[in-house]
């Protein structure tokens, strides 16, 4: 991933969360995470192994991963957060256009990687699924409904984060 | 808002339990977990939970058993059931057994989500329904039958005795009894009560307009029948049709009727298709019918099919005893609705009530009280508010002629009735052509 578009997702956090963020390269072991069965990885093992390496005690940490993740109930997950915790977990993977027979499109993958990571984060600090249509906390069960929201937290949700 | 939902998720397997109830508190559900039949039994004990998500397989009791448990516990609980082995067998198992529904794991999101998104609604949905229908009872309570005479007490037992019932009721009595509150306290007190009681008054319509107003036509049907329109007898599905002057139906629409009767389906005036319909009747008149039968103009295998069960309504004259407690629920009615502080009926004004014959039972009653409360002042209805001091003083003329009579018979329900046409022409039992002749005949006119 370009180093831009990840100091762009950085800003995008700053601003939501009023906190510092970093970017850094890291490995996930993601070979016990691997459901041989579905081809998909498990994402509550994934962010038990990044709590478990938990690089930074004081801070909350977002994994950004290529492969398909998945919780055992459901069939796909874009990613898993450890509500009000330290981690999360985003892929990439059902993000791009390619995925679903589509042309690329960088510039609509990153807002949707971008909106993932900052919905994914909201649920560490305590956020729940919102109401509010373009709210980035809405849930977002298809990719198209990412689209429809906006990267940013209501006036609502970023209440709720200011008594955190 | 989904704070306020509960869901419980029974699953032997801790993985799927420990991934739904994450996933469930992220959109802000409340969410309790158990391994088994147990422990969902134990929560269920504790307190109410609105959806259930119930594993079918699972060691010991398994997931349809405890729905059967469940649903003695908790009759109104929305199951849904999950599984990890689809089969119809055991799909279409789960749904006759009554679970609102059946995913297979593992469940897209999306579905998922929409699903206890419908569940959600369905429960609400279902809480309102039985809101309002408390709601419908206690309207349908208030609107009550005042009487406290022996004979209104038998008249109270029979709708006690027929609501119940799906039998057809013929209401007997004079103008004014109150025949279409008998018939509306019968439907409010049966099981049809949650769906319409719809009124026609077959003494009011000409031959052709009935039978188009009790079965509806298609567009076309007659000159002038631009659209299509739906009878009252269709309207009345469900529910309870209510005939008032019953015994003035011409006798082919007496013929359509009694087969609508016997089958329960119909066809539109000019159309083709058959309708089906369930609705009771509730009949009223104040004519002899079985004088009607007699000669000829009431059918006499309608009038068996209508004379299931008779309530007669004795005329207010024969229950003097029910005229305070009748006054005084109309004055309080209409202090209400006027915004007055009268709250009585002075001693002196009820003997004037007592002592009067009322040919226009209670609906004159209400009349004059309505009247008198217009014109009286607080805190009490006096003598001199009431509309019959004047026939009082009428009723003597001087020549004692019958046509002197009448004139002043006539001149004093109009005064009763604030000069309403139709009113007075039904407590005279004449036409309203007719009542206009008389008052042209005897020179009455409408006071300014």
């Amino acid at each position: 991933m370009r180093q831009d578009s990840l100091l762009r997702i950085g800003k995008k956090v700053r601003d939501q969360f009023g906190v510092e963020t970093a970017i850094l390269r890291g490995t996930l072991n993601l070979s016990r995470a691997f459901d041989s069965s579905r081809r998909q990885w498990n994402s509550t093992v994934l962010l038990a192994e990044l709590l478990h390496q938990h690089p930074f005690p004081e801070s909350k940490t977002v994994a950004v991963v290529e492969v398909d993740l998945f919780i055992p109930v459901l069939t796909f997950v874009f990613g898993e957060a450890q509500l009000e915790g330290g981690a999360a977990v985003v892929s990439t993977a059902r993000l791009s256009q390619q995925f679903y027979g589509l042309p690329p499109d960088d510039e609509q993958m990153l807002s949707r990687l971008e909106k993932e990571i900052v919905h994914e984060l909201g649920h560490t600090f305590g956020l729940f699924h919102c109401r509010h249509f373009e709210c980035v906390m809405r849930s977002s069960t298809y990719v198209e409904e990412i689209d429809l929201k906006r990267a940013e937290l209501c006036a609502r949700c970023r209440a709720l984060l200011s008594s955190y | 808002m989904n704070s306020m939902i509960s869901i419980l998720i029974v699953d032997d397997e801790k993985v799927v339990r420990d991934s739904l109830s994450k996933w469930f508190r992220e959109d802000g559900y409340q969410v309790g977990v158990a391994e088994d039949a147990a422990a969902a039994l134990r929560q269920l004990q504790a307190k109410k939970w609105d959806i259930i998500l119930l594993d079918i397989k699972m060691p010991g009791v398994d997931g349809m058993e405890l729905q059967q448990r469940i649903k003695e516990i908790d009759p109104g609980a929305t199951i849904i059931f999950i599984t990890a082995h689809a089969s119809v067998d055991t799909a279409v198992q789960a749904l006759k057994s009554g679970a609102f529904d059946y995913v297979t794991k593992p469940v897209d999101p999306d579905y998922l989500s929409h699903l206890v998104s419908n569940a959600v609604k369905q429960r609400y949905l279902a809480n309102e329904n039985l809101k309002l229908r408390e709601q419908i009872t206690e309207i349908s309570r208030a609107d009550e039958i005042i009487g406290d005479s022996p004979q209104m007490q038998k008249v109270f037992e029979l709708i006690k005795t027929v609501a119940s019932t799906d039998t057809t009721v013929m209401i007997r009595g004079e103008s004014g009894t109150g025949k279409e509150l008998i018939a509306r306290a019968i439907h409010s007190s049966s099981s049809r009560r949650y769906f319409p009681i719809v009124p026609v008054n077959c003494g009011a319509m000409p031959e052709g307009l009935l039978e188009s107003e009790l079965f509806g036509h298609e567009r076309g049907a007659f000159t002038g029948a631009q659209y299509r329109r739906k009878g009252k007898i269709e309207l009345a599905d469900g529910g309870t049709l209510f005939l008032d002057e019953v015994g003035n139906i011409d006798m082919k629409t007496q013929m359509d009727l009694l087969r609508v009767i016997e089958t329960k389906q119909f066809s539109r005036l000019g159309g083709n298709e058959v309708i089906k319909v369930d609705f009771r009747i509730i009949c009223a008149t104040n004519k002899d019918l079985e004088r009607a039968v007699a000669e000829g103009t009431f059918r006499e295998d309608l009038y068996y099919r209508l004379n299931v069960f008779s309530i007669f309504i004795p005329p207010l004259r024969e229950r003097k005893g029910d005229i305070p407690m009748l006054a005084n629920y109309f004055v309080k009615k209409y202090a209400r609705t006027m915004g007055k502080h009268i709250h009585a009926v002075a001693p002196e004004a009820m003997d004037v009530l007592m002592r009067y014959d009322w040919p226009g039972n209670v609906r004159e009653l209400e009349n004059a009280i309505e009247r008198a409360m217009v014109v009286g002042k607080e805190p009490a209805i006096r003598p001199e508010d009431l509309p019959f001091q004047l026939m009082e003083k009428r009723s003597m003329p001087a020549s004692g002629s019958l046509a002197a009579m009448e004139r002043a018979h006539i001149a004093s329900i109009l005064d009763q009735n604030n000069w309403n046409i139709s009113r007075s022409a039904e407590i005279l039992q004449i036409d309203r052509v007719t009542l206009y002749n008389k008052i042209e005949k005897y020179g009455l006119k409408k006071p300014q």
